[in-house]
């Protein structure tokens, strides 16, 4: 694996049972895992390609215990990685060999649900999807529906500040949170906002959010709840060629339509969903999209007629509006599997998530289909249209000769590209490892130092998840003295790790 | 007082660097229109950023704007108009508030709203204005000119420093250009009247509105001697309280839940009036820049931000007088107008304490200014860290030192 994490320091690995009994010392019990082939089973988050067992895992289950071992840990140098459910599609979980992974998995309890200020107050293990199911049975919903959201938790969603089907309307984690309680390397708990809707001073919700487990441990959050739109309805439409798909998608915005969700797959992500399936999706098209409309329902019906007449104007060759619940759902069914319906062309595929301004689309999948025939490997897209999310999963097999290499030199350049049409690296599942040596095509040294002297800020030693985000380790020290030179920073040459 | 006009980036880098050499602070300077907002701060220079101004990008089908520092508000808002299009965040104008009246436009900057995080009644349902900030230019206290975010609205490449620096009153870093997510206006506004009820029974109104699926876009109260006080004939006319709903979208849209609203809020309270296009945008207007306090120049002006349902225990708990307090954000934001009193905030401080919510000194004297945090209640632990933060970006302490935090 081509991956370099930090060099692991001997002599913490040295005292790795003085450190184990330690921390059980804190966590008493079953909370402390320190057996090979229990360790395993924490070796990777779902970015499987790359493994890595932790030196020791512990699975606090009070606040108090996040914060002793914080605190210890800070003291003895020694790392830690935070973990959910260990769902990250970018390796933000992956353990250290000098580190111990820090579970939050026991910490699963809806502590509250208020109501009248429209909020719940969660544990950071609570699933996404376990939020909406305390609170439907009342007519409200927690936003954000990350695809993985029957697994993933709310703390690892703030942690990557996910997103979803409906943040093109609704938002992304980072808002639809209220308060945090967080504990910082140094075992010092603090409390962020609450149930009102500003905090005072400095937005450390919106800095911690999607920050990936590198300033703090999340132990609670406080998440904003919507009341459930009274009707959804979808159309899928189909289109002779995705320019037209792309097109329509601007046009449905550019009258003034936020649909809640607004989908695109290109022919290879139809055919593999309609295979796996049987949507009914339409197999004589080259682009798909499904809009969904939620709200009133005047507001829908009235929406559904402006998107088809638009969608007409833009040269549909199928429209069609669900005239039922289960129809919609059907509509989605073939989406929603999209990624283990490509993979059954695989055996593997790996799947991207860069953004782009919308207008680059028909640019992108040329240039995509360009890179497909130099890297020899078939690229299916589905994609969050209506914000410019691509999800190109690239196909290959990991058991022939350099496959994964060309796929991860393939999704390289698909990055690159998103940057270089205005698009960013990452929409929604963060930079972890996978996209860490990519963050220099993005940001330039002072871009990447100022972000890190914020980490100093709160993590001084570098001891939260080192390794991750950023393509440099840079010792704070170092920062600090980093010299501004007519608005240039010089940088000393600092090897990289 | 000395004045730095840097014309670009690079020489604003290089007043910045000089300036953090030579240890000396510098108020930063837009278009000025929130001098007076923030604890009071004395320095002998100040920097200007009327460089950085105009509209640079404008894309409305992808729903994105980009401007300088320094654009006027009332530049962006034109344009964005012609375009059917807005900021959805309602950015509050507060000049009036704190500076006087005036007839003219706004003559607020860009960098100033978002600097302040100023958003107005649609708080609730759209956001803050940190909620649409997607990218930033700037540079730092330090003088080192950095980016972050982008252009594009789902984006989670390295740390959220947008959201930090909305809100951070130029503390951190000068902010050159600003990236935002605009949004189609809607099509059509109406604004729904209560008259004649009492905070509490405004506040279970609230709560059943803002619970249902009627996507209610604003939610205030205003009671009786300020209702009067309203340039709107149809508010200010019955001499009653009132409690205002606001209703946006398409007109099939509006119209069905404004019948579904009505029947379900009619065991609380019956719709007594209606506003529509103009009146309705005057209201609420006068709701979101504070128009209501701006001619009680003797008082200090409070901003309570709580739990929405605990307003009305709030307002038990410091039984303002009736010309002394009005809601927004559907109870979440509570203005007060208090007795210019140093002492006063910490018999507040306590029940934001027990209630949830903190409170901002908005407009004072210097000399109140001066002598209190503009955050209660104070919390060491935050302090300590937006210390480390401003030490991040601002190590000498050059950028609007004491603004936010005494000492920082």
């Amino acid at each position: 694996m081509s991956l370099i994490m930090p060099k692991p320091n001997e002599s913490v690995m040295a005292r790795r049972d003085e450190i184990a009994r330690a921390l059980r010392a804190i966590v008493p019990g079953e909370g402390v895992i320190d057996q090979a082939e229990e360790l395993k089973a924490y070796e990777s988050d779902g970015l499987t390609a790359y493994r890595q067992p932790p030196m020791l895992v512990v699975l606090p289950e009070t606040t108090d215990q996040v914060s002793k071992v914080l605190a210890y840990c800070k003291r003895e140098a020694v790392k830690v990685v935070p973990r959910g459910a260990g769902t990250s599609l970018s390796g933000g979980a992956l353990p250290l060999a000098d580190g111990i992974v820090l579970g939050l998995g026991k910490f699963n309890r809806v502590l509250e649900i208020d109501y009248d200020n429209r909020c719940a107050v969660v544990q950071p293990g609570v699933t996404n999807l376990g939020i909406t199911q305390a609170v439907e049975a009342e007519g409200f919903y927690y936003a954000p529906d990350p695809s993985s959201q029957i697994a993933c938790t709310i703390g690892g969603n703030v942690a990557e500040n996910s997103g979803g089907v409906h943040c093109l309307k609704y938002g992304l984690t980072t808002n639809n949170l209220l308060g945090l309680q967080v504990v910082l390397m140094d075992g010092t708990v603090i409390r962020i906002g609450g149930k009102e809707m500003d905090a005072p001073g400095y937005d450390l919700l919106g800095l911690l959010t999607g920050s990936e487990g590198l300033l703090g441990v999340v132990t609670e959050v406080t998440v904003r709840l919507l009341p459930k739109p009274s009707t959804a309805k979808a159309l899928l439409l189909g289109f002779p060629t995705s320019e037209q798909a792309g097109d329509c998608v601007g046009a449905i915005i550019a009258a003034g339509i936020i649909p809640g969700g607004m989908e695109m797959m290109d022919k290879l992500a139809i055919e593999a969903a309609e295979a796996f399936v049987k949507a009914g999706y339409p197999l004589d098209v080259e682009a798909l999209l499904i809009v969904e409309l939620d709200g009133p329902e005047a507001e829908v019906d009235h929406s559904v007629e402006e998107v088809a007449r638009i969608a007409a104007e833009k040269g549909a060759s199928v429209s069609r509006v669900s005239k039922d619940d289960a129809e919609r759902q059907r509509f989605w069914a073939g989406r929603k599997a999209a990624f283990p319906a490509v993979g059954q062309f695989g055996p593997d595929y790996y799947c991207m998530d860069g953004t782009i301004p919308r207008k680059a689309l028909p640019e992108v999948l040329e240039r995509m289909r360009e890179m497909s025939d130099k890297h020899r490997l078939r690229v299916a897209n589905v994609f969050h249209a209506g914000d410019g999310n691509l999800h190109p999963l690239i196909l290959y097999d990991a058991n022939k000769g350099d496959e994964l290499q060309r796929a991860e030199a393939f999704g390289a350049d698909i990055l690159t590209l998103c940057v270089e049409v205005g698009g960013v690296l990452t929409g929604e599942h963060g930079v972890g490892v996978e996209k860490r040596d990519l963050m220099g095509t993005m940001f330039d040294e002072t871009d990447l130092a100022v972000q890190q002297k914020v980490k100093c800020a709160f993590d001084p030693d570098g001891l939260l998840n080192p390794g991750k985000v950023f393509p440099e380790l840079h010792r704070c020290a170092e920062l600090g003295r980093m010299h501004v030179q007519r608005g240039q920073l010089r940088f000393p040459d600092i090897p990289r790790f | 007082m000395e004045t730095a006009t840097p014309q670009d980036e690079a020489e604003l880098a290089e007043t910045l660097r000089q300036a953090s050499e030579d240890a000396r602070p510098l108020e930063v300077i837009a278009r000025g229109s929130k001098r007076r907002f923030g604890r009071p701060i004395q320095v002998a220079s100040s920097l200007s950023l009327a460089a950085f101004s105009g509209v640079s990008l404008y894309e409305p089908e992808e729903l994105v704007l980009s401007a300088g520092a320094a654009t006027p508000m009332s530049t962006i808002e034109a344009l964005l108009e012609e375009h059917g299009q807005m900021l959805a965040f309602e950015p509050a104008d507060l000049e009036p508030l704190l500076s006087g009246p005036r007839d003219e436009a706004r003559r607020d900057s860009l960098g100033g709203v978002i600097a302040c995080n100023l958003a107005g009644p649609r708080r609730p349902k759209a956001g803050a204005a940190r909620d649409h900030v997607l990218g930033v230019k700037g540079v730092t206290g330090e003088g080192a000119r950095f980016k972050t975010g982008g252009r594009v609205v789902k984006n989670v490449t390295g740390y959220d420093l947008c959201k930090l620096l909305s809100g951070s009153f130029g503390t951190l870093a000068t902010m050159t250009e600003v990236t935002l997510k605009v949004l189609p206006r809607p099509q059509k506004t109406r604004t729904l009247l209560f008259f004649g009820h009492d905070a509490g029974e405004a506040t279970a109104l609230f709560g059943a509105a803002m619970g249902s699926a009627y996507d209610v876009s604003g939610a205030a109260y205003l009671p009786e001697p300020l209702a009067r006080g309203s340039a709107v004939d149809m508010v200010a006319g019955p001499g009653q309280s009132v409690i205002a709903l606001r209703l946006e979208g398409s007109a099939p849209s509006v119209a069905a839940r404004q019948a579904g609203l009505s029947a379900l809020l009619a065991p609380l309270a019956r719709v007594d009036e209606e506003l529509h296009a103009q009146r309705s945008l005057t209201f609420w207007r006068e709701v979101r820049d504070c128009r209501p306090f701006v001619a009680r120049a003797e008082r200090a002006i409070w901003r309570l931000s709580i739990p929405p349902a605990n307003a009305a225990a709030m307002l038990n708990a410091l039984s303002p007088a009736e010309e002394d307090y009005f809601l927004d954000w559907a109870g979440g934001l509570l203005w007060l107008a208090r007795p210019e009193d140093a002492a006063e905030p910490i018999a507040f401080g306590a029940f934001l304490e027990r209630l949830g919510g903190h409170a901002m000194l908005v407009r004072a004297g210097d000399s109140l200014r001066a002598s209190l945090p503009l955050f209660l209640p104070e919390h060491l632990e935050l302090e300590v860290l937006a210390g480390r933060i401003k030490d991040s970006f601002d190590p000498k302490r050059v950028l609007n030192p004491g603004r936010l935090y005494a000492g920082l």
